[in-house]
């Protein structure tokens, strides 16, 4: 099932649903067929998107938003932040080609802060799956969870079995490990499996953590990363600043833990525009040199 | 004996907005102390916030949380004083709670938030609630309903680009039950709107972004009832009222100047406003020191 059949039924089962985008249909682009005046399309118009959006939860709608997740995030940032978080509306944002996934848009479509700017929101929580598969796991849970959410939306082919066991604030365990904890979200999972295997060949052996949601984010995985593992690895498609680095390093000093910890994001730049697997390997963020970046860290420690 | 033709009747209503408008505005003179209040720009609106909650919304206390009320939407939202006080005058809460402005044991302060009954919805920053409106306006479209959805703005606000997005998408989706009213006091901030940011010709603007546009008198209610009244609702297109309006309206001591748009009083200079405001002085001395916030 693709993710636009998943929100047809969905939707077609609960008149709640609304869904709206501001003239993103690359994920939607059948769906008004079947939910007629409940699809909404504003236009060019991130803004009033999200303004509107709040008005329609106010009569007890939910809305499911759609927009690229730069434009979202931050062309419509004070509405965001101003109509659906002070208002704690269970909106749901879907933002299309977050991070790497913008490719070789360049920086203008680089959400590369989404992440940062998003939980700074009291209300707002964060869902961030894997690949398709992983997303409709979690999507329901997340639609009909009564909060707003920030959805990065990510709808890769899925190259790893997922846990159908899904809550929101619990991570996905793939692994169990010694040597060391990767933990990661989105679509550079794959990436960190691929390192995994790489190491594993090594005798070196991962826990490998996806964390699914990062608001509210599951401490307890974390923590106990840092008792069972030496080192603890974040891997991400956004700024080292207010990212999953963050949360992290925050959530250690706040309880008084210290770790060794080797932050894998971009550090304060953009990335260097190209198609996806080619970016990868500018930036070094293949499996292949996230490996080499760990044995490197492990030489250290 | 008395005989009442139609229009005695109308003059009696029109007597008691106006009555119930001087009321309405003392509270608001007695809000601009202790900290103070946006007075000149609640004022200006007040007579059409009162009009609106006493003649034109459906709404009151037993339909707060019905689904097929009016909505009224405060999206210059330092005006609240204006609406606070028209709200406490119509039993939406007790007159006795504005005696908690601006307390921490309270949630009467300087923007609207929806834990004071009555209000829909908070604002402060400028240009969200058209957009707010048009959600509701476009469930309300979905769910075949008649509900009218009524946005304040400010002319100053106007400003905001998001004003003019929301324009297009109102107009795009045709959203005739959704109505505009611009408090057109002339004045943003600290300047005349006209030497800033030009508005004007603002009712072709209004036309040109497929807008019915209707220009009224503020402060006059025949004006204003004869005009509300009027509105067919069923014309495919949103409605913008432009209601001419004087910022400080009721006290000529802070009438249109420019630096009376926040204001903080002693007690004194507002017993002698309110004395202002019921003509039994024509000018208050003035010396508190002026306090510019957004």
């Amino acid at each position: 099932m693709n993710y636009e059949d998943f929100l047809t039924d969905i939707a077609l089962g609960d008149e709640r649903f609304i869904i709206m985008t501001a003239e993103n249909r690359a994920a939607i682009r059948n769906i008004n067929k079947s939910l007629g005046n409940r699809f909404i399309d504003t236009g060019i118009t991130e803004q009033t998107l999200i303004g509107s959006s709040a008005g329609l939860a106010l009569r007890g709608r939910i809305p499911i938003v759609h927009a690229l997740a730069c434009f979202l995030t931050m062309r419509a940032f004070e509405f965001i932040r101003t109509d659906i978080g002070i208002g704690e509306l269970p909106v749901k944002l879907i933002a299309a080609v977050p991070g790497f996934l913008s490719e070789a848009n360049g920086p203008t479509h680089q959400a590369v802060e989404d992440i940062s700017l998003m939980r700074a929101i009291p209300a707002m929580c964060i869902f961030c799956p894997a690949d398709l598969q992983d997303l409709l796991i979690g999507l329901k849970d997340v639609l009909l969870s009564p909060k707003p959410f920030y959805i990065r939306f990510n709808q890769s082919e899925s190259h790893i079995l997922h846990s159908n066991n899904f809550e929101i604030g619990k991570a996905e365990l793939l692994s169990e490990g010694k040597d060391l904890t990767i933990l990661t979200y989105g679509i550079l999972l794959n990436e960190a499996f691929e390192a995994a295997k790489i190491l594993s060949e090594k005798n070196i052996s991962v826990r490998l953590v996806n964390l699914r949601t990062l608001k509210p984010i599951d401490e307890e995985i974390i923590l106990s990363s840092v008792s069972k593992t030496p080192l603890l690895v974040t891997l991400e498609d956004h700024f080292l600043t207010g990212g999953l680095f963050s949360i992290v390093a925050e959530l250690l000093l706040k309880n008084k833990v210290t770790a060794n910890v080797l932050p894998i994001a971009l550090e304060n730049k953009w990335f260097k525009p190209a198609l996806y697997r080619d970016l990868l390997v500018n930036e070094g963020f293949t499996g292949r040199q996230i490996a080499e970046k760990i044995l490197y860290k492990l030489d250290m420690i | 004996m008395a005989i009442y033709n139609r229009y005695d009747m109308e003059n009696v209503k029109h007597e008691i907005l106006k009555k119930r408008a001087l009321s309405a505005r003392e509270q608001v003179i007695r809000m601009a102390t202790d900290g103070g209040c946006f007075l000149g720009a609640s004022l200006s609106c007040i007579d059409l916030i009162v009009y609106l909650y006493s003649e034109f919304l459906k709404i009151d206390m037993n339909t707060i949380d019905s689904i097929e009320r009016d909505y009224f939407f405060l999206s210059k939202g330092h005006d609240v004083p204006a609406l606070y006080a028209t709200l406490s005058d119509l039993g939406f809460f007790e007159k006795q709670r504005l005696l908690n402005h601006l307390k921490t044991n309270d949630y009467i302060y300087w923007h609207p938030n929806k834990m004071i009954p009555g209000v829909e919805f908070h604002s402060g920053s400028l240009g969200h609630l058209i957009s707010v409106a048009i959600g509701v306006a476009l469930d309300i479209k979905i769910r075949l309903m008649n509900n009218k959805v009524v946005v304040l703005l400010g002319d100053g606000e106007l400003n905001e680009g998001s004003v003019w997005e929301a324009l297009l998408v109102a107009n795009a989706y045709k959203l005739d039950n959704l109505l505009l009213v611009i408090d057109r006091n002339q004045f943003q901030a600290n300047m005349k709107t006209e030497s800033l940011i030009p508005l004007e010709p603002l009712e072709s603007k209004f036309e040109a972004f497929g807008l019915e546009v209707y220009s009224i008198d503020g402060h006059n209610f025949q004006e204003i009832d004869e005009t509300f009244q009027g509105l067919s609702f069923n014309s495919k297109r949103p409605t913008v009222i432009i209601a001419d309006t004087i910022r400080g309206k009721g006290l000529p001591s802070i009438e249109e100047k420019a630096d009376r748009w926040f204001c903080n009083f002693s007690h004194k200079e507002i017993e002698n406003l309110i004395d202002e405001l019921y003509g039994k002085t024509l000018k208050t001395e003035l010396t508190s020191e002026k306090l510019i916030v957004r």
